[in-house]
């Protein structure tokens, strides 16, 4: 196979395994509204079934998970918003539904702490190099030096002596 | 200074991080907090497993510190805690109500028959629509409810001896004496 060809096949692959698995069990939710049916899909994509853990309730054939879905269809079917359904789940089941945590004090440690583990890191790794660039700025005696610039004078034969 | 901080500071970050994993290897992620916990139970009306006429509702639930159960026949664990919950009936230090979650009501009537029927009433739950209100994932959960229908504590899986006498019946000792 050529590495053109590998790399085609290789796309593909990725692109079928980010395909998401709702296809099959969404289709039978009917809407009028395209834009309801585009919600629909979010919400169930964002939330997290319950029984299976790694599943969305959009993906999931759990029992709990399909009279979920069909609840939320109820309730945007009736006209509730994305975040009166949003609401619904949470008061039942906890910011442990949502895929993506919400921004409260509770997650800030989630959300910002990469940030400052980064900056910490950052910071030291500034320093240390500072310090470095310092030391070796200042470590020759003026004996050193002498030596240095008396031997950067000679002619090479340090050359011939590691021959 | 600087020459230990070189150290330190990493052994610190390694300390933190490594008692943050420990912590995980000892926690069990089909325990999800509950939200309702502080609140009141979701209003139902629902029919008694054993008599489909009767109607019984959140507030006929009123004025005693109970458990609530959720369980069903197809539920493995749930057969596994129904001694449990019969020999904690039998000291009569608390009411338990159970709620029958999407089960079918000859099969549930016929194990209460078999393994001995610990509930003062059973809530009949065919459609699991309370069950979503009370946030339930899966069956057995339990739930501790005070008198004035305020949830103050909730279990997920099976309910043992060790849970009763440790968690439960401090908390119910606790909410009789204040309520």
């Amino acid at each position: 196979m050529t590495l053109r060809g590998f790399l085609f096949s290789l796309i593909w692959l990725f692109a079928a395994a980010a395909t998401p698995l709702s296809a099959a069990t969404l289709a039978e939710y009917k809407f009028d509204d395209p834009v309801m049916k585009s919600d629909f899909r979010s919400i169930t994509e964002e939330m997290r079934c319950l029984v299976c853990q790694n599943e969305s309730l959009a993906g999931s054939n759990a029992e709990l998970a399909v009279d979920l879905r069909n609840e939320i269809y109820d309730m945007m079917q009736a006209g509730q918003t994305k975040d009166d359904v949003i609401r619904f789940m949470v008061d039942r089941y906890g910011d442990f539904v949502l895929y993506n945590p919400p921004m409260k004090p509770s997650t800030y440690p989630l959300w910002f702490g990469p940030l400052i583990l980064f900056l910490i890191g950052a910071i030291l790794l500034f320093r240390t190099l500072k310090r470095k660039k310092q030391s070796q700025e200042t470590t020759l005696s003026d004996d050193e030096q002498q030596r240095l610039e008396s031997l950067l004078k000679q002619p090479s034969n340090s050359k011939d002596v590691s021959k | 200074m600087k020459s230990y901080l070189r150290f330190t500071i990493p052994l610190v970050i390694f300390g933190v991080i490594a008692a943050f994993l420990f912590k995980g290897l000892n926690m069990n992620p089909r325990e999800i907090p509950s939200p309702l916990i502080g609140k009141s139970v979701p209003e139902f009306s629902l029919p008694l497993l054993e008599q489909p006429e009767t109607m019984i509702t959140n507030k006929d639930l009123l004025g005693k510190t109970y458990l609530l159960n959720v369980w069903a026949t197809w539920c493995v664990s749930c057969r596994a805690e129904h001694s449990t919950l019969v020999q904690l009936a039998r000291t009569g230090k608390v009411d338990i109500y159970g709620l029958n979650w999407k089960d079918e009501s000859a099969k549930a009537q016929s194990w209460l028959r078999q393994l001995g029927n610990p509930y003062v009433a059973n809530i009949f739950d065919k459609k699991g629509r309370t069950a979503i209100d009370l946030g339930v994932y899966g069956a057995p959960e339990t739930f501790l409810v005070d008198s004035k229908g305020v949830i103050h504590y909730k279990h997920a899986g099976p309910v043992t001896p060790l849970l009763i006498t440790e968690t439960l019946l401090p908390m119910i000792e606790k909410l009789k004496q204040e309520g």
